[in-house]
């Protein structure tokens, strides 16, 4: 019966290697960002450790403490970079959303009739993917354009009195929960785990991946909300840059 | 010690979806049927006593009622699963069953798998692969193979093509394209099989685009849901690797 398949085949066909590579690429991009985010919360919420911490690691961020003087553009070049990649990701990701009404119907008969977490996770990773198109490139946009309006006074001016936090609170839980299941199914899609372990590794994982997550939002919550003090504080005099020296 | 302790045993309502596509007048519905469950009984069980005692003309497929044919797989309580393997002691009350999705309904709970896997085998070439097949005598004794590696193969091998890896995977559900699981773990038991001269840049044209190795997500419905167990993750990111690094 499949006599025809062994005889021998005029010419070999080319090998198209770009599934591959989108595959990979969408991985590594996806990776990079989570790194990213992950790095980012942690300057970001520098505001914990008091004003003048904040201001340091802005400082750090415009290049000041090596060119001698602060210069905003490298942050909108960073913004620019990171920006790009989210652009890469989202347009690798887009292969797998459902594409029309159809694939979204029978998903959520599936999703709702399996009770299965891993799958109810990459339906969440869907939805967050989505919103995640417009929040982060929203924040994304405002560092781009804005570099200078970054520090103790006028980041809290934007989040109180620019009402920002309307765009913070939720972005944080959305991109959080986006990048720790990710980073989950990242290691299983990839991961050379033995059958036998697998389970084990697999439920490794799957906690460091919530404890990850919970990290990351009661930190992000707490900036936020110091932010947020801050700006209502420094609301009579929004617009002002924060000044070390005046503190004193 | 007067009285003796006897087991309450349940009324069981089981609805289960009723439809012959044969038939123009049949439509889709849910029939409710009540069984009273015994012992150690088996979803396949069940099955039968309703056919056998309330309605035979109730459709279901069953071979080997010990889980090595793979014909009675259906979803139950919305998860895939083989009925002679569930026990309704594992089950509520009441209880749904439905035929597997993504394969051809032949009526109520029976579906064409067959004529599925027949398609993903021709598509994957699920078969030994060698020049010399032709000349090979048949009388004489086969080369030996590494205990280890017949073990590995055999591992693999143990699959009944049930189809509930299928029913169980998100993108098989959304893409009909998609050779699933089932599919993948083949060709990763023939990329093991010395007798197959087939290499990894051949099996890539089989399985290196969306439809193949690069459309799973990861969701691991598969993994999960497999009525045997068998080391469906492991295989396919093992696959996956294998086919980026071609």
């Amino acid at each position: 019966m499949g006599a025809a398949a062994l005889e021998p085949k005029p010419m070999r066909q080319k090998i198209n290697r770009w599934p591959a590579r989108l595959d990979v690429a969408q991985s590594l991009s996806g990776l990079l960002l989570v790194l990213f985010i992950w790095g980012h919360m942690f300057f970001e919420s520098s505001i914990l450790l008091g004003k003048d911490a904040m201001l340091w690691v802005t400082r750090m961020f415009e290049g000041a403490h090596l060119l001698g003087r602060p210069y905003p553009v490298l942050v909108s070049v960073a913004a620019a970079l990171v920006l790009a990649l989210v652009a890469l990701h989202a347009l690798l990701a887009l292969r797998k959303f459902p594409a029309n009404y159809r694939q979204y119907h029978r998903l959520n008969r599936h999703v709702s009739a399996m009770r299965h977490l891993d799958t109810t996770a990459w339906y969440i990773q869907v939805i967050t993917g989505f919103a995640l198109f417009f929040l982060a490139s929203a924040h994304l946009l405002v560092v781009l354009l804005q570099p200078e309006n970054i520090g103790p006074y006028a980041s809290s001016d934007r989040v109180w009195s620019g009402r920002f936090w309307l765009l913070y609170g939720p972005l944080l839980l959305i991109v959080h929960l986006h990048a720790g299941i990710g980073i989950y199914r990242l290691c299983l899609k990839w991961g050379p785990f033995p059958a036998q372990r697998l389970g084990l590794w697999r439920g490794r994982i799957k906690l460091a991946a919530y404890c990850i997550v919970a990290f990351y939002l009661c930190l992000g919550t707490a900036s936020l909300v110091t932010y947020m003090r801050i700006g209502a504080q420094h609301a009579p005099y929004a617009g002002e840059r924060y000044a070390p020296e005046a503190v004193e | 010690m007067d009285n003796i302790p006897v087991r309450q045993h349940r009324t069981l309502t089981i609805n289960i979806l009723r439809h012959n596509p044969a038939d123009g007048d049949s439509q889709p519905r849910l029939q409710a049927f009540e069984v009273d469950e015994t012992d150690a009984m088996t979803l396949f069980i069940a099955l039968n006593v309703i056919r056998e005692e309330q309605d035979p003309t109730l459709t279901f497929d069953f071979v080997c009622r010990a889980g090595i044919c793979g014909s009675c797989g259906m979803i139950i309580n919305g998860r895939p699963g083989l009925a002679c393997r569930t026990l309704t002691r594992d089950l509520p009350d009441e209880f749904t069953l439905l035929p597997l999705p993504g394969f051809e309904l032949i009526a109520d709970l029976s579906v064409n798998t067959g004529k599925w896997m027949r398609g993903m085998a021709e598509r994957l070439e699920t078969w030994v692969h060698a020049s010399d097949l032709a000349g090979v005598d048949l009388d004489q004794m086969e080369q030996p193979m590494d205990p280890h590696l017949a073990e590995q193969i055999y591992e693999l091998e143990r699959c009944i093509e049930c189809g509930c890896c299928i029913a169980a995977c998100g993108t098989a559900q959304m893409r009909d394209d998609f050779v699933g699981a089932v599919g993948l773990n083949q060709v990763t038991r023939f990329r093991l099989d010395p007798r197959d001269q087939r290499d990894d840049s051949d099996f890539y044209q089989l399985v290196g685009d969306d439809s193949g190795v690069f459309g799973c997500m990861t969701l691991l419905g598969c993994e999960d849901m497999c009525p045997k167990d068998l080391p469906l993750a492991t295989q396919i990111a093992f696959l996956r690797r294998r086919m980026v690094a071609v």
